[in-house]
């Protein structure tokens, strides 16, 4: 048989059952609409939330006080260990590739200026902070270089407290109270917005040695340490290893790279694609049980121009790959138009709502319609199977 | 041509065993006009389609032109009714959304030839039976007697040497009846063999040759006058 005979054939008999043929279709055509659908958004999830970790840099490393088991709690098999210190932070400064080493501390506590009061985020930190994660101060400078163990009582402003604290007026140089100390403000921050939940914008920064007082704690929660890019981050994890442990005495620290957390995160995004992939298989699936009912349908309609295409020399392949071309042909079509449908959803979707990131992956588009055209083989085997064995004098005599 | 030696055909149905076809034993000729008569159930459809190679003896042997057919295999079965081999059935069997040309191309199709090679051959077999004006019509757009041409050209296009109708007239009225009967006998003086089951004794009559069934066994086998008497 050759191939345009064989296409004519299949499509005819589609044809000849125009709206069973294209409920049938759409039946696929939902799944795979839903598969690229909800692909397509968490793929744009996921380059949205990597490019909102990557603002940051990818050059550093976090130090944490305890060293962290698979459990995730800090181990303490010698007693406490010892807690990170400005020293500690002094003392990695002396790496050759460090950069610039930001000491953290944070708490919660109230902002007050002319009577107004606000509770906000404050975070304890270091003069290289603007420079580790590439933030920018919009009005009068960062904290500057004090003795880092006794710095002046200085504040920088996030954007949004600014705009609380002092509306229109200007807040460089004014004091402000936190937590009952009091504070000159030196600057402000550029607005940075929300990233991964955080208002940056909503803080306030001061000296790191400031806050430990403030919040009366001994150690710092992470020192970050950036590096030059020519360096091996191997390399940096080693250098701050011995230099703490020779300070603290054994190696109590938990160090992360960047890589590492990027690692976990881009695991658990690939992990909720895979689950949305997953719910839209289950759309697929009862298309794909479509498929089967009605090729099984068909080929229990078609008894008698089965026996007579036997009887007119088809072999039992020929009835087969008929059956097979039909049920492919519909899963196909189903396919595309699922792929249209998919697509043209998500571009709504983006035009509607701007904020949520709709990405289509062409592996995924390409994996979709491969699997459509798998469901159509898959779906239309048993049918084709049957109606090849079909006993033609049976299938003839057939009402 | 056609060899048949004790063949038997039973089929089980329950735990009742059907002898369909009882130790039959039967040559035809090339060329020969055979027509077979018999109660319905006597076996007349199951020995065509036997014959047809669309059913497979249960015991026995079955030559054609000299070779044990029933030894071939699946393919090689579908290619000899393919080219050696038409079939006329009482319900006519023709595929509803095709058109006739369609339809009567269906053999050639199967068997790999181009539409352009087809295309003559069909207009040729349609027009032998008078079709020729109808070959774009549907099968519903047709009448009994004109499905029935439809289908005996469908049959004769790949040019067959044998030729089977069982009931080829069975669902016609009178006229159309007599018209496919005049039909098929004119294949006959053109030198097809035809073979044709029937249960009316007026229209199996006129065959040369006129076989009589009954419980699955053939009880008479006689020469008549070609193509009976007026
Ligand atoms: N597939 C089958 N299963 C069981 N019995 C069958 C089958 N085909 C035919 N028969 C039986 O074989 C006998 C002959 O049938 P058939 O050749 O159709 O008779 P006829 O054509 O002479 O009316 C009948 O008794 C019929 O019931
Ligand atoms: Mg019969």
């Amino acid at each position: 048989m050759k191939t345009a005979d064989f296409l004519s054939l299949t499509g005819s008999s589609l044809l000849a059952h125009r709206l069973r043929s294209l409920l049938t279709a759409l039946g696929i055509a939902v799944g795979i609409g839903a598969v690229v659908l909800l692909t397509s958004i968490g793929e744009g999830l996921q380059q949205f939330v990597l490019a909102q970790f990557t603002q940051f840099g990818t050059t550093i490393v976090a130090v944490n006080p305890g060293k962290a088991t698979t459990a995730g709690t800090s181990a303490g098999v010698f007693g406490t260990e010892r807690p990170l210190t400005i020293e500690d932070a002094i003392a990695l400064e002396q790496l050759p590739y460090a950069r610039a080493v930001v000491p953290f501390v944070q708490g919660n506590a109230a902002v007050e200026y002319a009577g107004l009061s606000r509770r906000t985020t404050i975070y304890g930190a270091g003069p290289a902070m603007p420079e580790a994660f590439r933030m920018a101060v919009a009005i009068g400078g960062f904290l500057p270089e004090d003795d880092p163990t006794a710095p002046r009582a200085l504040a920088v402003l996030g954007s949004k407290l600014r705009g609380e604290l002092f509306r229109d007026e200007n807040s460089l140089g004014r004091r402000i109270t936190i937590a009952g100390s009091r504070f000159r403000v030196v600057g402000v921050m550029a607005a940075k917005g929300t990233v991964l939940g955080f208002d940056l914008d909503d803080t306030v920064y001061i000296p790191a040695a400031r806050a430990m007082s403030l919040f009366n704690v001994n150690g710092l929660i992470e020192i970050d340490v950036m590096y030059d890019e020519d360096t091996k981050v191997e390399t940096v994890v080693e250098g701050i290893r011995r230099v703490l442990t020779a300070r603290h005495g054994r190696d109590d620290v938990t160090i992360t790279t960047q890589q590492q957390m990027l690692d976990v995160l881009g695991g658990v995004l690939d992990v909720l694609t895979f689950a949305v992939a997953a719910i839209g298989s289950v759309s697929l699936l009862v298309g794909a049980i479509g498929i089967v009912t009605i090729m099984t349908i068909a080929v229990n309609e078609r008894r008698n121009e089965i026996g007579l295409l036997r009887a007119l020399g088809a072999r039992q392949s020929q009835v087969l790959s008929l059956f097979l071309g039909e049920a492919i042909v519909l899963a196909a079509a189903g396919g595309l138009a699922g792929l249209l449908l998919g697509t043209g959803l998500g571009q709504l979707l983006q035009f509607a709502i701007p904020a949520l990131p709709v990405q289509p992956s062409l592996f995924y588009v390409v994996l979709a319609e491969s699997i459509a055209i798998t469901i159509g083989l898959l779906a239309g085997v048993l049918p084709a199977r049957r109606a090849a064995r079909l006993d033609p004098v049976e299938a003839l005599r057939a009402e | 041509m056609i060899e048949l030696s004790h063949i038997d055909r039973h089929f089980q149905v329950g735990d009742q065993r059907v002898k369909a076809l009882d130790d039959i034993n039967l040559h035809i000729g090339a060329g020969e006009y055979v027509s077979i008569m018999g109660p319905s159930g006597s076996g007349k459809s199951t020995l065509l389609n036997l014959i047809g190679l669309l059913d497979r003896p249960s015991a026995g042997s079955y030559r054609l032109d000299g070779t044990d057919v029933t030894a071939l295999s699946d393919v090689e079965q579908a290619q000899v009714r393919n080219s050696q081999i038409g079939f006329v059935f009482q319900m006519f069997h023709l595929v509803p959304r095709l058109t006739a040309a369609e339809n009567v191309a269906l053999p050639l199709l199967l068997a790999g030839m181009t539409a352009e090679a087809r295309q003559p051959l069909v207009a040729s077999a349609l027009e032998a039976l008078g079709m020729a004006d109808r070959s774009h019509h549907r099968p519903e757009q047709l009448s009994g007697g004109q499905r029935q041409r439809v289908a005996i050209a469908r049959a004769t296009v790949t040019k067959p040497r044998v030729l089977l109708a069982d009931e080829p007239t069975g669902n016609l009225d009178q006229k159309a009846g007599g018209d496919v009967l005049a039909i098929l006998e004119g294949l006959v003086d053109a030198g097809i063999t035809l073979i044709m089951v029937t249960h009316d004794p007026a229209m199996g009559g006129r065959a040369q040759r006129q076989l009589a069934m009954r419980d699955g066994r053939l009880v008479s086998d006689e020469q008549g006058s070609p193509h009976g008497d007026p």
